[in-house]
């Protein structure tokens, strides 16, 4: 299948491209940028006039759900939704049922994912056996397997010489560990940002340095033992702080932030919203305003769409038995848009946010669209509005803080490997 | 963001907190309670305001006295009334909330009096039932118990007339307390232009002064020139641990005995919405003394319940 997409403003954050070029991809691959190679006759041409052409997004955490909790969403359903979002690349925490901590699973996951023919799936392997946070695991089996790094998930990492030992260990063989930083004997009981709202309604607090206190301890073991490490869902102001310092130190650290924690703030959950359960949880606007400005300045490497579908009925509970998590893969390139718009930030720095530097965190070949290079593509329109209602979300997870909202960025052509894998061209 | 609580003219339509409800609201519903005070003493108890309702009193958290005091209020306006202990039954075999509320609606409930140790769950209720339906909120987690703080602040204005230039203080257990949450916004919409809080930075929670109080850590200090002293019960699994070290030590700082009492004005009364613990947070010799009208408390809890449940009735669906 060759295809010609055409008319379009190539937006190419890795090569600094920013212009109207035509795309010519042929056998899974980007072949051409601005001209054609020699004799390329496409199969298909789409239109992409006033559209962009962008890079397919890269996503750092999206919970599909299996194996084990098939009831909440199933890998179908979620790489439908990833692709109906733009995202072509996606980072699969290990917390499923079992967890990802034997090579067996890490395969069966790789193959029903590659099966599917939707997006590509990296799983990171579990940390520590079951995630219990006592044994490690086995890490080069399980990278073997096919995990491109190893992570805690939100399982709490209670030993700090498991810590310790485990990002050793890692150093050891060359593999990038992932880590919420989360104290979890300040984080267990809490449900809410430990501030005026969690006061007003009566919500169990997560005070900040619950973040700042896991930081400070991950960031001295990263001193000493020089891993690779990711820092996963920051949501303090103190903690940008503390990961603006360790980058100028030159530690080997990046960060991302999940779209909603860059929109939202703890005054969201309004009279008991459950929506807004999330972990961590949205903590205050000052907070909000300090991880903008991380992002804008590079602190945060990336935007990730913290992706956790939950059934409908683990939402219709009180607050603070309601189970955290939302969907967010269809959501992840408008709410990187909406954030662009707002602070004022170039197109091509705001998408960089979700292609080219979430693909240098996972270390992998992705997030561009260099010749020669794998054909993943997202074709939206920028100036077209959506609702967010349940119906229009493709996940089986219909819960996000953001039903109700109208926000524009409507993907029109997902292409993974140079196949068309969706397509919702303008009515 | 509308208040829940209210329907479209402004009207109560449910009771689930204090917090933001309009002054004109609470005063109407103090001056009914006033008036309900008169039928609580007649030989014949009973007004037909309910009469051919039912209300059901939905306590998936154990409570002996506010139960009561709702079943009684509503039987003297003549509804039915049905209690229900959740805990025991069917939330164990894995019920939701919303099924028992479904399950209970299907028996033509009128009026839900819900009891939940979760924050905010009669706001889940209550976006949930039917429009003809009220749902009152009789205590929900660390959030909100407001016929409580309405019925603290019928008795401070049974004996003080006027909010206006009241000093209150609330002694104690502030961070686990719904009662101390709902008493603060009773007493800041109504009009208290001093509300302290008092006690150990633990049982405290963050940013409490946003909720327009000010803040002590000595009783003494806290209680200087007080009309009203409030005092929380201190709930037995906090009394060790790591937010107090014993019972002992908390009553030495924060209990109220009669020489922490005399810092107060000389006519300040005494309240504790109960069950009290004596010599935890409060000395027998102050709980039984002139001071004190925690009894009134309760006379007058009956009379403030029956006239919420008698507005929310009246209130058009």
């Amino acid at each position: 299948m060759k295809i010609h997409i055409k008319g379009g403003r190539l937006v190419d954050p890795r090569h600094g491209i920013d212009a109207q070029r035509d795309l010519f991809i042929a056998a899974g691959k980007v072949v051409g940028v601005g001209a054609p190679p020699e004799g390329f006759h496409a199969n298909r041409v789409l239109d992409a006039a006033g559209l962009v052409v962008a890079p397919g997004l890269v996503d750092l955490s999206a919970r599909l759900r299996e194996p084990g909790f098939e009831h909440k969403a199933t890998l179908e359903s979620e790489m439908r939704a990833a692709v109906a979002g733009g995202v072509t690349t996606l980072a699969v925490p290990p917390d499923t049922d079992p967890p990802l901590d034997e090579p067996g699973l890490v395969e069966m996951l790789k193959h029903r994912a590659k099966s599917l023919n939707l997006a590509h799936v990296h799983p990171l392997g579990a940390l520590t056996a079951r995630l219990e946070g006592e044994r490690l695991a086995e890490m080069a089996e399980l990278a073997d397997a096919g995990c491109v790094a190893f992570s805690q998930a939100d399982a709490p990492l209670p030993n700090a010489e498991v810590l310790w030992r485990a990002l050793q260990y890692a150093a050891t063989m060359g593999y990038a560990v992932w880590l919420q930083p989360q104290e979890p004997s300040l984080a267990r009981s809490g449900v809410a940002h430990d501030g005026e709202v969690a006061t007003r309604l009566g919500l169990a607090g997560v005070p900040p340095f619950a973040e700042t206190i896991a930081l400070a301890t991950i960031l001295a073991l990263v001193r000493v033992t020089g891993t690779r490490v990711h820092l996963c869902r920051l949501s303090t102001a103190e903690g940008v702080a503390m990961v603006r310092q360790a980058k100028r130190e030159g530690l080997p650290v990046t960060a991302d932030v999940a779209a909603h924690h860059v929109h939202l703030s703890d005054v969201d959950i309004g009279w008991f919203d459950a929506h807004f359960r999330l972990v961590p949880p949205l903590r205050s606007a000052r907070d909000r305003d300090a991880l903008r400005a991380g992002l804008a300045d590079g602190t945060i490497d990336a935007v990730c769409s913290d992706h956790a579908p939950v059934d409908e009925d683990a939402k219709l509970l009180p607050f603070a038995e309601a189970e955290p998590g939302a969907s967010g893969l269809e959501l992840v390139l408008a709410l990187t848009l909406k954030w662009a718009a707002e602070a004022k930030v170039p197109l091509a720095s705001a998408l960089a946010r979700v292609t080219s530097a979430p693909a240098a965190v996972l270390g992998i070949d992705a997030g561009h669209l260099g010749i020669g290079h794998g054909a993943d593509v997202c074709v939206f329109d920028p100036a077209a509005h959506f609702r967010v209602t349940p119906d229009a979300l493709r996940s089986q997870g219909k819960n996000t803080p953001f039903l109700g909202y109208e926000l524009a960025g409507v993907v029109r052509y997902t292409l993974v490997s140079g196949h068309l894998v969706h397509e919702a061209p303008a009515a | 963001m509308r208040n829940p609580q209210l329907n479209a003219k402004g009207e109560l339509r449910h009771l689930l907190t204090i917090e933001g409800l309009p002054r004109e609201i609470l005063v109407h519903i103090l001056d009914t309670a006033k008036s309900f005070l008169g039928v609580t003493e007649r030989e014949v108890k009973k007004v037909p305001l309910l009469r051919g309702k039912s209300v059901f009193n939905l306590f998936f958290e154990p409570s002996t006295r506010t139960r009561t005091t709702f079943e009684i209020a509503a039987k003297r306006l003549s509804a039915d009334v049905v209690n229900l202990a959740i805990a025991t039954s069917s939330q164990t075999k894995g019920e939701t909330l919303l099924d028992t509320v479904d399950n209970l609606s299907a028996m033509h409930a009128d009026m839900f009096v819900v009891r939940h140790a979760a924050s905010g769950a009669p706001f889940l209720i209550a976006s949930h039932v039917k429009p003809h339906v009220h749902v009152v909120n009789a205590g929900d987690g660390r959030h909100a118990h407001p016929t409580q703080g309405l019925l603290d602040a019928y008795t401070i204005r049974h004996y003080k007339k006027d909010f206006g230039r009241l000093a209150v203080a609330i002694v104690g257990d502030i961070l686990h307390s719904r009662v101390a949450r709902s008493l603060i916004h009773a007493l800041t919409t109504l009009g208290a232009p001093d509300v302290r809080v008092i006690g150990p930075q633990t049982l405290l929670p963050t940013g409490v002064e946003r909720l327009g109080v000010s803040v002590h850590h000595d009783m003494a200090a806290g209680l200087r020139d007080v009309d009203v002293v409030v005092m929380l019960r201190l709930q037995n699994e906090r009394m060790r641990g790591p937010l107090l070290p014993s019972a002992g030590e908390f009553f030495k700082a924060y209990g109220l005995t009669p020489e922490k009492l005399a810092l107060a004005k000389p006519d300040a009364i005494v309240m504790h919405p109960g069950p009290m613990n004596r010599g935890v947070e409060i000395d027998s010799t102050v709980a039984d003394g002139a001071q004190a009208v925690i009894l009134p408390q309760v006379t007058f809890g009956i009379a403030v319940r029956m006239a919420v449940m008698s507005i929310l009735a009246g209130a058009s669906s």
